[in-house]
């Protein structure tokens, strides 16, 4: 296997195992204990290398491991400790363990190799020649092992819970309600993230390792509505920040980890302006044509109530439209057949009557309803998501 | 033995009091407002502001990185802004967005530097890690001038930023201009994170920040005396992290103020006067033995109520009542019980005989007691609420331990000295709470 592949196959690898598990924090507002746990396993990962003094990857990713669960553990403690609010939990525990594990790395690991740098940014580019040894003989790249491995176990892991993870996710209430643990789905799925971290960190270091597990997830949520299509998508985003991100450092002669995450963000704030769903664009437009409407149906409304011919100066006092709104409003009605023009005035049309009756129901909860939609009531996108249930 | 200081010692002392200070103060504000980990992804935002001051500048001079890493900073607290308010990207999702895409394309410009011709990029990391060790007098002279303007601006605005902290909608209501109030206080975070930067280093800045605003929260309720006593916290764990680092051999400076000060907050969270977590322990213990000592000699007391020799006149409390049939009555097992007994013995309360209990005289009234306020207030539930008699004898149960004497007088003189609860059992009078002469009479009247 020639190195270029190793290393694409590695980092789409990571990318899919940190986009499974990190579509289910985004959805629970969860993303930020993806960042903690990324630092706050750094002494497991010291404390691993000192006991074994090498740097096998199993102890490794038990220490890393412990550590989370102990992320997650004090974080909750300080939380329901009900003295300090989730964030500020956050906050203090992991630079807490993570000033632990770097005073662990400076005083006892100058000898082990281990060095803060790598860490930080991780180096996937020598990951074709870091091999594994079974015995005497190699087996080929250590981090196609373990990345392929985490990537079984995630898949294996929301194959197995899929259900549970997503009522939890979508309605905590009723998943206790049925007897499901939220809390063991918490631990697991931090557990998960846990060792996710873990296997990525010497590919592409602590911090963005948070770009692979928040950034793509993140996109995806802007795409749809659906939780099987999400976790699809941010896989697939995520593989082609990977390799997106790999041409890009060769063609820059830079960072392989930053140029991954520069490839991800780019490919959010792609989606945040231009999603047919929920991007920006999409919500502008949403909104326009719904102000729109409720445009024609005031102007129709009024004239309804104004009897047979009402004049224009009538309608833009009443209205505080400018001149211009009211001439396109009423061309667009008058195109439709709805209106009709007078000397001087506007008069609604029977056919227009009509019109105004049918939608006469729903008239005043309409449009409203019409806009909140464009403005994203998060209530309505949730639910809408949990849908398919 | 005399702790001289060297000048380059004194410097990293200095700096870290003062960062420690400034985050202190200005993170009270950021805990308050529960962006903690704001300040975190601003951090980590700045990197690629640095690279690029050093890109344009061409100098590793503190001015043009410093200028490069503000704007970074800004430009990313406004896309967490602009994000959370025109899509379905929550808070914590945008700052996790911002915090790794600006450090991601922040490493493309640092590795691209790093292969210039003219790049070293040592000074570059710097600012990344922290190495309070290189701090410069020109450096320390820096933090205080912008410390000062800092701590300047919070206290010009700062009516304006306490109504932000606690009441966004009211200081709207009162005209004040909250945006722009919100991002004068993104501007102060961003300028402490970025003096912060040499000293602690990215990944820490938001300890300084956060844990001793988190400490100091613990110790008072108001504002001021917070923010305070944040700052001093937060120069106190910079002095010793400094002190500790500066004496013991490869300690990094920045990991040890914030271990110091993560020490100091676990302390306050468990002993603080008020809030302390122990003292909550420890109230919560000798309320639940009080209620079990209260409910022991109340179970007493209704078996002695029902004991036929009272039908003839005599107290029923004469006789000695067997252990198992006191287990019983609440499902206990002997060590429950004798662990609810035995102070009550030793206060003289109750009197022993075998396995047998029996109330002594202060025993029977401080059991008459208990009794009285679970069936006042069952009264008062059945009466004044109106709530069904079979409804309000588990209301009574958590209410007969937290009444106080004077809310049992009122109770009573507002039912008017009633003598029956509402399921027919007798009122236990109050031996030194008699009611008035003549109100007997108006009742039964």
């Amino acid at each position: 296997m020639s190195p270029t592949v190793v290393i694409l196959i590695v980092g789409s690898m990571i990318a899919a195992s940190c986009a499974l598990v990190g579509s289910f924090l985004v959805l629970r507002r969860m993303a930020l204990m993806g960042d903690a746990i990324s630092h706050a396993v750094l002494p497991g990962i010291a404390l691993a290398f000192l006991w074994t003094g090498d740097r096998a990857p199993l102890p490794m990713i038990l220490g890393a491991g412990a550590f989370g669960v102990l992320t997650v553990f004090l974080v909750e403690l300080f939380n329901r400790s009900g003295r300090l609010k989730e964030d500020a939990s956050i906050g203090v525990v992991f630079p807490a363990l993570f000033s632990v594990g770097v005073i662990l790395i400076s005083r006892y690991a100058s000898q082990v190799d281990i060095d803060l740098d790598c860490v930080l940014y991780g180096e996937i580019a020598y990951a074709p020649w870091d091999l594994l040894y079974f015995g005497e003989r190699s087996i080929g790249p250590k981090a196609l092992w373990v990345g392929g491995g985490i990537l079984l176990a995630n898949l294996a892991l929301i194959g197995a819970f899929f259900k549970e993870l997503k009522l939890s996710t979508f309605d905590p209430e009723l998943a206790a309600s049925l007897g499901f643990s939220s809390v063991a789905l918490h631990y697991l799925l931090m557990t998960a993230v846990s060792w996710t971290v873990v296997g990525s960190f010497e590919s592409v270091g602590a911090i963005l390792v948070v770009a692979m597990l928040v950034v793509p997830p993140a996109t995806a949520y802007l795409m749809t509505d659906r939780l099987g299509v999400m976790l699809a998508l941010a896989v697939l985003l995520g593989v082609i920040s990977a390799i997106g991100g790999y041409w890009l450092a060769r063609w820059w002669d830079a960072s392989i980890a930053g140029a991954m995450a520069a490839v991800a963000g780019g490919l959010f704030s792609l989606a945040l302006f231009a999603s047919p769903r929920h991007g920006l664009l999409a919500r502008l437009a949403g909104r326009r044509s719904a102000s729109r409407r409720l445009a024609d149906q005031l102007l129709m409304l009024h004239l309804r109530e104004g009897g047979a011919l009402v004049p224009l100066e009538t309608l833009e006092t009443r209205f505080g439209w400018s001149a211009a709104r009211l001439r396109r409003t009423a061309a667009a009605l008058e195109a439709r057949g709805w209106i009709e023009r007078g000397i001087g005035g506007l008069a609604l049309t029977p056919k227009g009557a009509t019109a105004l009756e049918e939608s006469g129901r729903h008239l005043l909860a309409h449009p409203l309803e019409a806009s909140a939609n464009a403005t994203g009531a998060p209530q309505a996108s949730t639910k809408k998501l949990a849908a398919p249930l | 033995m005399t702790f001289e200081l060297s000048f380059a010692a004194r410097n990293v002392l200095l700096g870290a009091a003062l960062l420690g200070g400034l985050g202190g103060a200005l993170g009270s504000f950021a805990l308050l407002r529960r962006q903690s980990l704001l300040g975190d992804a601003l951090a980590h935002a700045a990197l690629p502001g640095v690279c690029l001051g050093f890109l344009v500048s061409g100098v590793k001079a503190p001015l043009p990185l410093f200028i490069g890493a503000l704007l970074a900073g800004l430009l990313g607290s406004l896309f967490i802004l602009a994000t959370i308010r025109n899509s379905r990207i929550k808070e914590d999702t945008a700052i996790g967005i911002v915090l790794s895409v600006f450090f991601g394309v922040g490493i493309v410009l640092l590795t691209y530097i790093q292969k210039l011709p003219t790049g070293n990029q040592s000074g570059l990391d710097r600012f990344l890690f922290g190495q309070a060790a290189t701090l410069m007098a020109e450096d320390v002279t820096r933090m205080g001038w912008l410390g000062g303007a800092v701590l300047a601006v919070m206290l010009l605005t700062y009516k304006e930023l306490k109504v932000l902290s606690f009441d966004p909608e009211f200081g709207a209501s009162l005209g004040l201009p909250i945006r722009r109030l919100e991002m004068l206080l993104t501007l102060l975070l961003v300028v402490v994170v970025v003096v912060g930067l040499q000293t602690v280093g990215v990944v820490l800045i938001v300890a300084t920040l956060i844990t001793p605003a988190a400490a100091a929260r613990q110790w008072t309720e108001s504002l001021g005396r917070m923010i305070v006593l944040a700052g001093v916290l937060g120069a106190t764990a910079g002095v010793l992290g400094a002190m500790a680092s500066a004496t013991v051999d490869r300690l990094p400076t920045g990991p040890s103020i914030v271990i110091v000060s993560s020490v100091v907050l676990v302390g306050s969270l468990l002993f603080a006067p008020q809030r302390g977590i122990a003292w909550a322990i420890l109230r919560e213990r000798r309320l639940s033995r009080r209620i079990r000592r209260e409910n022991l000699l109340k179970d007493i007391y209704r078996i002695g109520e029902d004991h036929p020799a009272r039908a003839s006149g005599r107290s029923g409390w004469d006789e000695f009542i067997p252990a198992p049939r006191l287990m019983g009555v609440r499902g206990q097992s002997a060590p429950q019980l004798a662990k609810s007994a035995r102070p009550l013995v030793t206060a003289g309360l109750l009197e022993t005989s075998g396995r047998r209990l029996r109330l002594t005289a202060e025993g029977l009234e401080e059991a008459a007691r208990v009794v009285r306020k679970h069936r006042l207030w069952e009264l008062y539930l059945t009466r004044k609420l109106e709530l069904a008699s079979d409804h309000v004898h588990r209301e009574a149960e958590a209410m007969e331990h937290a009444l106080t004497d004077e809310a049992v007088a009122a109770l009573e003189a507002k039912l008017g000295w009633p003598r029956v609860d509402p399921h027919g059992r007798a009122i236990p009078p109050a031996p030194d709470l008699a009611p008035p002469a003549g109100e007997d009479e108006r009742i039964a009247s």
